[in-house]
Protein backbone atom coordinates (compact mmCIF):
# COMPACT_ATOMS: atom_id res chain seq x y z
CA UNK A 1 0.00 0.00 0.00
CA UNK A 2 1.37 3.41 -0.93
CA UNK A 3 2.27 6.08 1.59
CA UNK A 4 0.23 8.74 -0.17
CA UNK A 5 -2.80 6.46 -0.27
CA UNK A 6 -2.40 5.82 3.45
CA UNK A 7 -2.25 9.54 4.09
CA UNK A 8 -5.44 10.03 2.09
CA UNK A 9 -7.09 7.30 4.13
CA UNK A 10 -6.45 9.32 7.29
CA UNK A 11 -8.79 12.04 5.99
CA UNK A 12 -12.34 11.29 7.12
CA UNK A 13 -13.70 12.91 3.96
CA UNK A 14 -11.83 10.32 1.94
CA UNK A 15 -13.33 7.53 4.08
CA UNK A 16 -16.79 9.03 3.67
CA UNK A 17 -16.34 9.92 0.01
CA UNK A 18 -14.98 6.65 -1.39
CA UNK A 19 -16.38 3.29 -0.51
CA UNK A 20 -16.38 1.19 -3.68
CA UNK A 21 -16.55 2.91 -7.04
CA UNK A 22 -18.00 0.93 -9.95
CA UNK A 23 -16.72 3.43 -12.51
CA UNK A 24 -20.18 4.06 -13.97
CA UNK A 25 -19.48 7.75 -14.68
CA UNK A 26 -22.69 9.11 -13.18
CA UNK A 27 -20.62 11.67 -11.25
CA UNK A 28 -19.10 12.93 -14.49
CA UNK A 29 -22.51 13.14 -16.14
CA UNK A 30 -23.92 15.36 -13.37
CA UNK A 31 -20.71 17.36 -12.76
CA UNK A 32 -20.89 21.13 -13.36
CA UNK A 33 -17.08 21.33 -13.67
CA UNK A 34 -17.02 18.59 -16.33
CA UNK A 35 -19.13 20.76 -18.60
CA UNK A 36 -16.62 23.57 -18.48
CA UNK A 37 -13.20 22.05 -17.85
CA UNK A 38 -11.50 19.04 -19.36
CA UNK A 39 -12.42 17.24 -16.17
CA UNK A 40 -13.62 13.78 -15.28
CA UNK A 41 -14.22 12.91 -11.60
CA UNK A 42 -14.69 9.24 -12.55
CA UNK A 43 -11.07 9.10 -13.74
CA UNK A 44 -9.84 10.78 -10.55
CA UNK A 45 -11.60 8.23 -8.35
CA UNK A 46 -10.31 5.45 -10.62
CA UNK A 47 -6.73 6.72 -10.30
CA UNK A 48 -6.95 6.92 -6.52
CA UNK A 49 -8.34 3.38 -6.37
CA UNK A 50 -5.23 2.03 -8.12
CA UNK A 51 -3.27 2.97 -4.96
CA UNK A 52 -0.33 3.55 -7.30
CA UNK A 53 2.10 5.89 -5.53
CA UNK A 54 3.39 7.53 -8.70
CA UNK A 55 -0.06 8.04 -10.19
CA UNK A 56 -1.37 9.58 -6.98
CA UNK A 57 1.64 11.89 -6.77
CA UNK A 58 1.00 13.00 -10.36
CA UNK A 59 -2.62 13.65 -9.43
CA UNK A 60 -1.59 15.77 -6.44
CA UNK A 61 0.62 17.87 -8.74
CA UNK A 62 -1.98 18.11 -11.50
CA UNK A 63 -4.35 20.83 -12.66
CA UNK A 64 -7.32 18.47 -12.62
CA UNK A 65 -7.90 18.29 -8.85
CA UNK A 66 -8.46 22.07 -8.81
CA UNK A 67 -11.30 22.08 -11.37
CA UNK A 68 -14.06 20.90 -9.02
CA UNK A 69 -16.46 23.61 -7.73
CA UNK A 70 -17.48 21.55 -4.67
CA UNK A 71 -21.18 21.88 -5.52
CA UNK A 72 -21.44 18.24 -4.40
CA UNK A 73 -23.98 17.32 -7.07
CA UNK A 74 -22.03 14.04 -7.34
CA UNK A 75 -23.06 13.13 -3.78
CA UNK A 76 -26.75 13.07 -4.69
CA UNK A 77 -26.39 10.91 -7.78
CA UNK A 78 -23.70 8.31 -7.08
CA UNK A 79 -25.47 4.91 -7.03
CA UNK A 80 -22.87 3.62 -4.56
CA UNK A 81 -23.03 6.50 -2.09
CA UNK A 82 -19.60 7.88 -2.95
CA UNK A 83 -18.76 11.58 -3.11
CA UNK A 84 -15.97 12.40 -5.56
CA UNK A 85 -16.19 16.01 -4.29
CA UNK A 86 -15.07 14.83 -0.86
CA UNK A 87 -12.25 12.81 -2.43
CA UNK A 88 -11.18 16.05 -4.14
CA UNK A 89 -11.15 17.87 -0.79
CA UNK A 90 -8.89 15.19 0.67
CA UNK A 91 -6.59 15.35 -2.39
CA UNK A 92 -6.38 19.13 -2.20
CA UNK A 93 -5.56 19.00 1.51
CA UNK A 94 -2.74 16.51 0.89
CA UNK A 95 -1.47 18.45 -2.13
CA UNK A 96 -1.05 21.50 0.10
CA UNK A 97 0.44 19.46 2.93
CA UNK A 98 3.13 18.09 0.59
CA UNK A 99 3.68 21.34 -1.29
CA UNK A 100 2.62 19.77 -4.59
CA UNK A 101 -0.09 22.39 -5.23
CA UNK A 102 2.45 24.90 -6.58
CA UNK A 103 3.27 22.53 -9.47
CA UNK A 104 0.01 23.45 -11.24
CA UNK A 105 -1.31 26.78 -12.49
CA UNK A 106 -4.67 26.24 -10.75
CA UNK A 107 -3.09 24.91 -7.56
CA UNK A 108 -0.89 28.00 -7.20
CA UNK A 109 -4.10 30.03 -6.80
CA UNK A 110 -4.36 28.72 -3.23
CA UNK A 111 -2.18 31.64 -2.17
CA UNK A 112 -4.99 33.96 -3.27
CA UNK A 113 -7.56 32.00 -1.26
CA UNK A 114 -5.28 31.97 1.79
CA UNK A 115 -4.36 35.65 1.73
CA UNK A 116 -7.78 37.02 0.79
CA UNK A 117 -10.43 34.74 2.33
CA UNK A 118 -8.10 33.45 5.07
CA UNK A 119 -6.98 37.01 5.74
CA UNK A 120 -10.54 38.30 6.12
CA UNK A 121 -11.43 35.45 8.50
CA UNK A 122 -8.53 36.17 10.85
CA UNK A 123 -8.66 39.97 10.59
CA UNK A 124 -12.43 40.59 10.63
CA UNK A 125 -14.16 37.30 11.47
CA UNK A 126 -15.93 37.19 8.10
CA UNK A 127 -15.20 35.10 4.98
CA UNK A 128 -16.00 38.16 2.89
CA UNK A 129 -15.43 41.77 3.85
CA UNK A 130 -16.09 43.69 0.69
CA UNK A 131 -15.79 47.42 1.25
CA UNK A 132 -13.14 48.54 -1.24
CA UNK A 133 -13.42 45.44 -3.44
CA UNK A 134 -14.42 47.06 -6.69
CA UNK A 135 -15.17 46.40 -10.33
CA UNK A 136 -11.46 46.71 -11.17
CA UNK A 137 -11.09 43.16 -9.80
CA UNK A 138 -14.68 42.00 -10.33
CA UNK A 139 -15.94 43.78 -13.47
CA UNK A 140 -19.17 41.79 -13.63
CA UNK A 141 -20.35 43.42 -10.40
CA UNK A 142 -21.43 46.37 -12.54
CA UNK A 143 -22.41 50.01 -12.02
CA UNK A 144 -24.80 49.40 -9.11
CA UNK A 145 -21.91 47.81 -7.18
CA UNK A 146 -19.73 50.82 -8.03
CA UNK A 147 -22.42 53.08 -6.55
CA UNK A 148 -22.69 50.81 -3.55
CA UNK A 149 -18.91 50.89 -3.00
CA UNK A 150 -18.86 54.70 -3.28
CA UNK A 151 -21.51 54.97 -0.55
CA UNK A 152 -20.78 51.80 1.45
CA UNK A 153 -21.39 53.04 5.06
CA UNK A 154 -24.51 54.98 4.02
CA UNK A 155 -25.94 52.06 2.01
CA UNK A 156 -25.33 49.73 4.94
CA UNK A 157 -26.97 52.18 7.35
CA UNK A 158 -29.97 52.58 5.02
CA UNK A 159 -30.52 48.80 5.03
CA UNK A 160 -30.34 48.35 8.77
CA UNK A 161 -26.72 47.19 9.13
CA UNK A 162 -24.58 47.90 12.17
CA UNK A 163 -21.47 48.47 10.04
CA UNK A 164 -18.34 48.45 12.21
CA UNK A 165 -20.58 49.02 15.25
CA UNK A 166 -20.63 47.38 18.67
CA UNK A 167 -23.25 44.75 19.56
CA UNK A 168 -25.11 42.46 17.16
CA UNK A 169 -26.06 43.23 13.58
CA UNK A 170 -24.98 43.12 9.96
CA UNK A 171 -21.21 43.56 9.40
CA UNK A 172 -20.77 44.60 13.05
CA UNK A 173 -17.27 44.89 14.41
CA UNK A 174 -16.63 41.44 15.82
CA UNK A 175 -15.08 42.00 19.29
CA UNK A 176 -11.33 41.51 19.53
CA UNK A 177 -11.73 38.80 22.19
CA UNK A 178 -13.90 36.80 19.76
CA UNK A 179 -11.31 37.22 17.00
CA UNK A 180 -8.60 36.10 19.44
CA UNK A 181 -10.57 32.90 20.02
CA UNK A 182 -10.80 32.27 16.27
CA UNK A 183 -7.04 32.88 15.92
CA UNK A 184 -6.35 30.48 18.78
CA UNK A 185 -8.58 27.85 17.14
CA UNK A 186 -6.52 28.22 13.94
CA UNK A 187 -3.35 27.78 15.98
CA UNK A 188 -4.55 24.70 17.88
CA UNK A 189 -6.24 22.86 15.01
CA UNK A 190 -3.69 23.18 12.20
CA UNK A 191 -5.20 26.17 10.42
CA UNK A 192 -2.08 28.29 10.96
CA UNK A 193 0.13 25.42 9.84
CA UNK A 194 -1.83 25.09 6.57
CA UNK A 195 -1.50 28.83 5.97
CA UNK A 196 2.24 28.76 6.65
CA UNK A 197 2.76 25.88 4.23
CA UNK A 198 0.86 27.70 1.48
CA UNK A 199 3.06 30.77 2.03
CA UNK A 200 6.29 28.75 2.20
CA UNK A 201 5.78 26.69 -0.95
CA UNK A 202 4.41 29.70 -2.87
CA UNK A 203 7.53 31.71 -2.04
CA UNK A 204 9.76 28.89 -3.27
CA UNK A 205 7.79 28.63 -6.48
CA UNK A 206 7.90 32.37 -7.09
CA UNK A 207 11.70 32.19 -6.87
CA UNK A 208 11.75 29.34 -9.37
CA UNK A 209 9.46 31.25 -11.76
CA UNK A 210 11.51 34.40 -11.27
CA UNK A 211 8.47 36.40 -10.15
CA UNK A 212 8.64 39.06 -7.44
CA UNK A 213 7.09 37.77 -4.20
CA UNK A 214 5.94 39.93 -1.32
CA UNK A 215 3.35 40.19 1.40
CA UNK A 216 -0.23 41.21 0.65
CA UNK A 217 -1.80 41.46 -2.78
CA UNK A 218 0.43 44.00 -4.50
CA UNK A 219 3.23 41.88 -5.92
CA UNK A 220 4.02 40.17 -9.20
CA UNK A 221 3.45 36.55 -8.12
CA UNK A 222 0.09 37.32 -6.49
CA UNK A 223 -1.18 39.29 -9.52
CA UNK A 224 0.00 36.46 -11.77
CA UNK A 225 -1.82 33.67 -9.95
CA UNK A 226 -5.01 35.76 -9.72
CA UNK A 227 -5.32 36.57 -13.39
CA UNK A 228 -3.14 34.21 -15.43
CA UNK A 229 -5.03 31.68 -17.54
CA UNK A 230 -3.06 29.53 -19.96
CA UNK A 231 -6.36 28.52 -21.56
CA UNK A 232 -5.27 24.90 -21.57
CA UNK A 233 -7.98 23.75 -19.19
CA UNK A 234 -11.07 23.44 -21.31
CA UNK A 235 -12.30 20.80 -23.69
CA UNK A 236 -11.04 21.33 -27.20
CA UNK B 1 -55.42 3.99 -1.05
CA UNK B 2 -53.69 3.16 2.22
CA UNK B 3 -53.08 6.58 3.74
CA UNK B 4 -50.55 5.33 6.30
CA UNK B 5 -48.41 3.89 3.52
CA UNK B 6 -48.52 7.12 1.58
CA UNK B 7 -47.58 9.13 4.66
CA UNK B 8 -44.69 6.77 5.36
CA UNK B 9 -43.36 7.16 1.81
CA UNK B 10 -43.36 10.97 1.99
CA UNK B 11 -42.08 11.19 5.57
CA UNK B 12 -38.45 11.14 4.46
CA UNK B 13 -39.08 14.24 2.34
CA UNK B 14 -40.42 16.21 5.29
CA UNK B 15 -38.43 18.01 7.91
CA UNK B 16 -38.95 18.91 11.54
CA UNK B 17 -38.57 22.63 12.13
CA UNK B 18 -38.71 24.14 15.63
CA UNK B 19 -41.65 26.45 16.44
CA UNK B 20 -39.80 29.20 18.28
CA UNK B 21 -36.64 30.31 20.15
CA UNK B 22 -34.01 30.41 17.46
CA UNK B 23 -30.29 31.20 17.63
CA UNK B 24 -29.52 33.08 14.41
CA UNK B 25 -26.11 33.02 12.72
CA UNK B 26 -25.52 35.44 9.87
CA UNK B 27 -24.20 34.90 6.37
CA UNK B 28 -20.98 36.54 5.17
CA UNK B 29 -22.28 36.75 1.59
CA UNK B 30 -25.76 37.98 2.51
CA UNK B 31 -24.41 40.69 4.85
CA UNK B 32 -22.21 42.09 2.08
CA UNK B 33 -24.56 41.76 -0.89
CA UNK B 34 -28.09 41.62 0.55
CA UNK B 35 -28.06 43.31 3.98
CA UNK B 36 -31.71 44.30 3.57
CA UNK B 37 -32.64 40.61 3.39
CA UNK B 38 -31.25 39.80 6.84
CA UNK B 39 -32.86 42.95 8.27
CA UNK B 40 -36.19 41.91 6.74
CA UNK B 41 -35.88 38.33 7.97
CA UNK B 42 -35.49 39.42 11.58
CA UNK B 43 -38.32 41.94 11.27
CA UNK B 44 -40.66 39.32 9.77
CA UNK B 45 -39.80 36.71 12.39
CA UNK B 46 -39.88 39.03 15.39
CA UNK B 47 -42.51 41.63 14.52
CA UNK B 48 -44.84 39.95 12.03
CA UNK B 49 -44.69 36.45 13.48
CA UNK B 50 -43.82 37.24 17.12
CA UNK B 51 -40.94 34.77 17.35
CA UNK B 52 -37.87 34.85 19.59
CA UNK B 53 -34.76 35.06 17.39
CA UNK B 54 -31.50 35.77 19.20
CA UNK B 55 -28.21 36.92 17.71
CA UNK B 56 -24.93 36.83 19.65
CA UNK B 57 -22.57 39.69 18.80
CA UNK B 58 -19.52 37.39 19.19
CA UNK B 59 -20.50 34.84 16.55
CA UNK B 60 -18.33 34.78 13.43
CA UNK B 61 -18.08 33.24 10.01
CA UNK B 62 -18.31 29.44 9.97
CA UNK B 63 -15.23 29.65 7.65
CA UNK B 64 -17.35 28.04 4.89
CA UNK B 65 -15.82 29.78 1.88
CA UNK B 66 -12.35 29.11 3.27
CA UNK B 67 -13.24 25.46 3.92
CA UNK B 68 -14.69 24.91 0.44
CA UNK B 69 -11.83 26.98 -0.97
CA UNK B 70 -9.65 24.30 0.70
CA UNK B 71 -7.45 26.65 2.72
CA UNK B 72 -9.22 26.01 6.04
CA UNK B 73 -8.66 22.45 7.34
CA UNK B 74 -11.56 20.25 8.44
CA UNK B 75 -10.57 20.28 12.13
CA UNK B 76 -10.34 24.09 12.11
CA UNK B 77 -13.76 24.47 10.49
CA UNK B 78 -15.33 21.98 12.91
CA UNK B 79 -13.90 23.78 15.94
CA UNK B 80 -15.14 27.19 14.72
CA UNK B 81 -18.57 25.60 14.26
CA UNK B 82 -18.32 24.12 17.77
CA UNK B 83 -17.67 27.64 19.07
CA UNK B 84 -20.92 28.83 17.47
CA UNK B 85 -22.68 25.91 19.23
CA UNK B 86 -21.06 27.02 22.50
CA UNK B 87 -22.39 30.58 22.09
CA UNK B 88 -25.84 29.12 21.41
CA UNK B 89 -25.64 26.89 24.50
CA UNK B 90 -24.40 29.72 26.72
CA UNK B 91 -27.25 31.93 25.49
CA UNK B 92 -29.84 29.32 26.48
CA UNK B 93 -30.94 28.32 22.96
CA UNK B 94 -31.20 24.92 21.28
CA UNK B 95 -32.41 25.67 17.76
CA UNK B 96 -29.77 26.88 15.34
CA UNK B 97 -30.79 28.93 12.28
CA UNK B 98 -28.08 29.86 9.76
CA UNK B 99 -28.76 32.54 7.16
CA UNK B 100 -26.39 30.89 4.68
CA UNK B 101 -26.73 27.70 2.66
CA UNK B 102 -22.97 27.06 2.69
CA UNK B 103 -23.13 27.35 6.50
CA UNK B 104 -26.22 25.13 6.63
CA UNK B 105 -24.32 22.51 4.62
CA UNK B 106 -21.31 22.88 6.90
CA UNK B 107 -23.31 22.51 10.12
CA UNK B 108 -25.06 19.49 8.63
CA UNK B 109 -21.73 17.98 7.55
CA UNK B 110 -20.21 18.51 11.00
CA UNK B 111 -23.18 16.90 12.80
CA UNK B 112 -23.16 13.99 10.33
CA UNK B 113 -19.39 13.52 10.76
CA UNK B 114 -19.71 13.49 14.55
CA UNK B 115 -22.57 11.02 14.29
CA UNK B 116 -20.59 8.57 12.15
CA UNK B 117 -17.20 9.21 13.74
CA UNK B 118 -17.84 10.03 17.44
CA UNK B 119 -14.10 10.30 18.06
CA UNK B 120 -14.05 13.45 15.88
CA UNK B 121 -16.57 15.14 18.18
CA UNK B 122 -14.41 14.32 21.18
CA UNK B 123 -11.34 15.68 19.41
CA UNK B 124 -13.16 18.94 18.57
CA UNK B 125 -14.43 19.29 22.15
CA UNK B 126 -10.80 19.06 23.30
CA UNK B 127 -9.64 21.60 20.72
CA UNK B 128 -12.40 24.06 21.64
CA UNK B 129 -11.74 23.75 25.36
CA UNK B 130 -8.03 24.28 24.81
CA UNK B 131 -8.46 27.26 22.48
CA UNK B 132 -11.37 29.04 24.18
CA UNK B 133 -12.28 27.26 27.42
CA UNK B 134 -15.80 26.77 26.02
CA UNK B 135 -18.12 23.75 26.03
CA UNK B 136 -21.26 23.14 24.02
CA UNK B 137 -24.43 21.16 23.44
CA UNK B 138 -25.33 19.92 19.98
CA UNK B 139 -28.36 21.82 18.58
CA UNK B 140 -31.67 20.03 18.98
CA UNK B 141 -32.92 21.47 15.73
CA UNK B 142 -31.05 22.82 12.71
CA UNK B 143 -33.04 24.75 10.11
CA UNK B 144 -31.98 27.16 7.40
CA UNK B 145 -33.61 30.60 7.67
CA UNK B 146 -35.69 29.81 4.56
CA UNK B 147 -37.06 26.72 6.31
CA UNK B 148 -38.64 29.08 8.86
CA UNK B 149 -40.19 31.31 6.19
CA UNK B 150 -41.49 28.11 4.55
CA UNK B 151 -42.89 26.87 7.87
CA UNK B 152 -44.74 30.14 8.39
CA UNK B 153 -45.68 30.71 4.74
CA UNK B 154 -49.41 30.35 5.45
CA UNK B 155 -49.27 32.92 8.28
CA UNK B 156 -47.43 35.26 5.90
CA UNK B 157 -50.10 34.62 3.23
CA UNK B 158 -52.80 35.56 5.74
CA UNK B 159 -51.08 38.92 6.31
CA UNK B 160 -50.29 39.43 2.63
CA UNK B 161 -50.67 42.90 1.15
CA UNK B 162 -49.62 41.73 -2.31
CA UNK B 163 -49.59 38.43 -4.12
CA UNK B 164 -47.58 36.81 -6.88
CA UNK B 165 -50.39 37.59 -9.28
CA UNK B 166 -50.27 39.93 -12.25
CA UNK B 167 -52.68 42.65 -11.16
CA UNK B 168 -53.32 43.59 -14.80
CA UNK B 169 -54.43 40.14 -15.91
CA UNK B 170 -55.22 38.24 -12.71
CA UNK B 171 -52.88 35.47 -13.88
CA UNK B 172 -50.34 33.93 -11.43
CA UNK B 173 -46.80 35.16 -12.02
CA UNK B 174 -44.34 32.58 -13.27
CA UNK B 175 -41.40 31.91 -10.97
CA UNK B 176 -38.34 29.72 -11.35
CA UNK B 177 -36.67 28.73 -8.10
CA UNK B 178 -33.06 27.90 -7.32
CA UNK B 179 -32.47 26.24 -3.95
CA UNK B 180 -28.65 26.23 -3.92
CA UNK B 181 -26.55 23.07 -4.11
CA UNK B 182 -25.60 22.74 -0.45
CA UNK B 183 -29.19 22.92 0.78
CA UNK B 184 -30.11 19.32 -0.06
CA UNK B 185 -27.68 17.77 -2.54
CA UNK B 186 -25.27 16.65 0.18
CA UNK B 187 -27.77 15.62 2.84
CA UNK B 188 -31.16 15.23 1.13
CA UNK B 189 -33.00 14.27 4.32
CA UNK B 190 -32.13 17.64 5.87
CA UNK B 191 -33.93 19.74 3.23
CA UNK B 192 -37.67 20.14 2.76
CA UNK B 193 -38.57 17.81 -0.09
CA UNK B 194 -35.04 16.38 -0.20
CA UNK B 195 -32.92 16.57 -3.32
CA UNK B 196 -35.61 15.03 -5.51
CA UNK B 197 -38.62 17.21 -4.62
CA UNK B 198 -37.18 20.39 -3.07
CA UNK B 199 -40.17 22.35 -1.89
CA UNK B 200 -38.78 25.07 0.36
CA UNK B 201 -39.11 27.83 -2.25
CA UNK B 202 -41.87 26.24 -4.35
CA UNK B 203 -44.04 26.11 -1.24
CA UNK B 204 -43.63 29.86 -0.73
CA UNK B 205 -44.34 30.67 -4.39
CA UNK B 206 -47.48 28.55 -4.50
CA UNK B 207 -48.77 29.79 -1.14
CA UNK B 208 -48.32 33.41 -2.19
CA UNK B 209 -50.20 33.01 -5.47
CA UNK B 210 -47.48 32.30 -8.03
CA UNK B 211 -46.87 29.44 -10.43
CA UNK B 212 -43.65 27.41 -10.21
CA UNK B 213 -42.05 26.78 -13.59
CA UNK B 214 -39.99 23.67 -14.15
CA UNK B 215 -37.16 23.88 -16.66
CA UNK B 216 -34.41 21.49 -17.73
CA UNK B 217 -31.48 23.02 -15.82
CA UNK B 218 -33.47 23.83 -12.68
CA UNK B 219 -31.03 22.00 -10.41
CA UNK B 220 -27.76 23.04 -12.10
CA UNK B 221 -25.30 24.98 -9.94
CA UNK B 222 -25.30 28.81 -10.19
CA UNK B 223 -21.54 28.55 -10.64
CA UNK B 224 -20.03 29.94 -7.45
CA UNK B 225 -17.60 27.06 -7.10
CA UNK B 226 -15.75 29.03 -4.37
CA UNK B 227 -12.24 29.28 -5.95
CA UNK B 228 -13.93 29.17 -9.39
CA UNK B 229 -15.53 32.58 -8.93
CA UNK B 230 -13.18 34.29 -6.50
CA UNK B 231 -10.06 33.85 -8.65
CA UNK B 232 -10.32 35.94 -11.80
CA UNK B 233 -8.65 33.35 -14.03
CA UNK B 234 -11.36 30.80 -13.22
CA UNK B 235 -14.40 33.01 -13.56
CA UNK B 236 -15.52 31.58 -16.90
CA UNK B 237 -16.64 28.50 -14.95
CA UNK B 238 -19.00 30.60 -12.87
CA UNK B 239 -20.42 32.55 -15.78
CA UNK B 240 -20.94 29.46 -17.95
CA UNK B 241 -22.97 27.74 -15.22
CA UNK B 242 -25.32 30.71 -14.86
CA UNK B 243 -25.45 31.07 -18.66
CA UNK B 244 -26.58 27.47 -18.99
CA UNK B 245 -29.42 28.13 -16.58
CA UNK B 246 -30.54 31.36 -18.26
CA UNK B 247 -30.61 29.72 -21.71
CA UNK B 248 -32.63 26.85 -20.24
CA UNK B 249 -35.20 29.00 -18.43
CA UNK B 250 -35.61 31.68 -21.11
CA UNK B 251 -38.24 29.85 -23.24
CA UNK B 252 -40.57 29.69 -20.22
CA UNK B 253 -40.59 33.50 -19.77
CA UNK B 254 -40.27 33.59 -15.99
CA UNK B 255 -41.36 36.78 -14.23
CA UNK B 256 -38.80 36.23 -11.50
CA UNK B 257 -36.07 33.95 -10.18
CA UNK B 258 -36.40 33.09 -6.47
CA UNK B 259 -33.30 31.99 -4.57
CA UNK B 260 -32.39 30.28 -1.31
CA UNK B 261 -28.61 30.64 -0.98
CA UNK B 262 -27.04 34.09 -0.40
CA UNK B 263 -24.55 33.70 -3.26
CA UNK B 264 -26.86 32.40 -6.00
CA UNK B 265 -28.96 35.59 -6.32
CA UNK B 266 -25.78 37.64 -6.67
CA UNK B 267 -24.49 35.42 -9.50
CA UNK B 268 -27.84 35.09 -11.26
CA UNK B 269 -28.20 38.89 -11.06
CA UNK B 270 -24.67 40.00 -11.99
CA UNK B 271 -24.04 37.42 -14.71
CA UNK B 272 -27.18 38.62 -16.53
CA UNK B 273 -25.56 42.05 -16.60
CA UNK B 274 -22.18 40.70 -17.72
CA UNK B 275 -23.70 38.54 -20.49
CA UNK B 276 -25.63 41.59 -21.68
CA UNK B 277 -22.43 43.64 -21.76
CA UNK B 278 -20.53 40.94 -23.62
CA UNK B 279 -23.16 39.71 -26.06
CA UNK B 280 -26.05 42.20 -25.92
CA UNK B 281 -28.25 39.35 -24.82
CA UNK B 282 -31.01 39.81 -22.24
CA UNK B 283 -33.21 37.05 -20.90
CA UNK B 284 -36.34 38.97 -19.90
CA UNK B 285 -38.95 40.50 -22.17
CA UNK B 286 -38.38 43.84 -23.97
CA UNK B 287 -34.64 43.74 -23.51
CA UNK B 288 -34.87 43.59 -19.74
CA UNK B 289 -33.30 41.11 -17.37
CA UNK B 290 -35.19 38.63 -15.20
CA UNK B 291 -35.49 40.03 -11.65
CA UNK B 292 -33.77 37.84 -9.07
CA UNK B 293 -35.08 37.87 -5.50
CA UNK B 294 -34.02 36.39 -2.20
CA UNK B 295 -36.81 34.61 -0.29
CA UNK B 296 -36.63 37.32 2.40
CA UNK B 297 -37.17 40.01 -0.23
CA UNK B 298 -40.17 38.17 -1.66
CA UNK B 299 -41.69 37.58 1.80
CA UNK B 300 -41.13 41.28 2.56
CA UNK B 301 -42.81 42.40 -0.67
CA UNK B 302 -45.78 40.10 0.00
CA UNK B 303 -46.09 41.62 3.50
CA UNK B 304 -46.04 45.15 2.08
CA UNK B 305 -42.49 46.23 3.00
CA UNK B 306 -41.05 49.13 1.00
CA UNK B 307 -38.89 47.71 -1.85
CA UNK B 308 -36.06 50.12 -1.01
CA UNK B 309 -36.15 49.05 2.68
CA UNK B 310 -35.60 45.51 1.40
CA UNK B 311 -32.59 46.60 -0.65
CA UNK B 312 -33.90 45.93 -4.18
CA UNK B 313 -31.86 48.96 -5.28
CA UNK B 314 -28.70 46.84 -4.86
CA UNK B 315 -29.75 44.51 -7.66
CA UNK B 316 -28.12 45.06 -11.04
CA UNK B 317 -31.24 43.74 -12.80
CA UNK B 318 -34.00 46.22 -11.92
CA UNK B 319 -37.07 44.77 -10.17
CA UNK B 320 -39.54 47.55 -11.06
CA UNK B 321 -41.34 45.50 -13.75
CA UNK B 322 -42.08 42.84 -11.14
CA UNK B 323 -43.28 45.47 -8.65
CA UNK B 324 -45.59 46.88 -11.32
CA UNK B 325 -47.01 43.44 -12.08
CA UNK B 326 -47.66 42.77 -8.38
CA UNK B 327 -49.24 46.21 -8.00
CA UNK B 328 -46.67 47.32 -5.42
CA UNK B 329 -46.30 51.11 -5.23
CA UNK B 330 -42.76 52.54 -5.05
CA UNK B 331 -41.12 55.92 -5.26
CA UNK B 332 -38.40 55.92 -7.96
CA UNK B 333 -36.95 59.14 -6.52
CA UNK B 334 -36.13 57.37 -3.25
CA UNK B 335 -34.46 54.33 -4.84
CA UNK B 336 -30.87 55.37 -4.27
CA UNK B 337 -31.35 57.50 -1.15
CA UNK B 338 -29.62 56.92 2.16
CA UNK B 339 -31.23 57.02 5.58
CA UNK B 340 -33.74 59.86 6.03
CA UNK B 341 -33.72 60.54 2.30
CA UNK B 342 -30.03 61.56 2.11
CA UNK B 343 -28.93 62.02 -1.51
CA UNK B 344 -26.35 59.38 -2.43
CA UNK B 345 -26.29 60.09 -6.17
CA UNK B 346 -27.09 57.16 -8.43
CA UNK B 347 -25.28 54.42 -10.37
CA UNK B 348 -23.89 55.05 -13.83
CA UNK B 349 -26.11 53.93 -16.70
CA UNK B 350 -27.82 50.60 -16.22
CA UNK B 351 -28.04 48.76 -19.55
CA UNK B 352 -31.36 47.13 -18.67
CA UNK B 353 -33.01 50.43 -17.72
CA UNK B 354 -31.55 52.06 -20.83
CA UNK B 355 -33.01 49.32 -23.03
CA UNK B 356 -36.39 49.75 -21.39
CA UNK B 357 -36.37 53.48 -22.09
CA UNK B 358 -35.45 52.85 -25.73
CA UNK B 359 -38.27 50.31 -26.00
CA UNK B 360 -40.77 52.80 -24.63
CA UNK B 361 -39.54 55.48 -27.06
CA UNK B 362 -39.76 53.12 -30.02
Amino acid sequence: MSTLYNELKKDIRFEEGLKACINCGTCTAICAASEFYDYDPRVIVDTVQTRDEQKIEELLKSETIWYCGECMSCKTRCPRGNTPGLVIMALRALSQEKGYFVESEKGRQQLFMKRVVGGWILKYGYCLYLEGIGTDMYAEQGPVWDWCQKNWPEVMERLGANYKGDGPGILRKIPEEALDEIREIFKVTGGDERFEKIEHFSKEKAKELNLEFGEGTDNEYFSHIFSHNSNKHNKG
Amino acid sequence: MIIEGKQAIWKEYQKEIADDKYFYVRSCVRQNFFPGSETAFLQIMREDLGKDVFEHSCHTTCTGIGYHGDVVPLDTMMTVVARQFALMTESGYENLVPSCITSFGIYTEVLDTWHHFPETEEKVRTYLKKATGREFQIPKNLAHASDLIYKFRKEIAQKAQYKLIDTNTGIPLKAVEHIGCHYAKMFPSKGIGGAEYPYVLSGMIEEWGGEVIDYPERRHCCGFGFRQYLVQANRGYSMSCSHKKFESMEPYHPDLILTNCPGCPMFLDKWQYAIHEMQGKSYGRNGEGIPVLTYEELAGLVLGYDPWDLGLQLHQVPCETLLDKMGIPFDPAKKYCGKNGKDLGHPACNPFEQKKMLTFKD
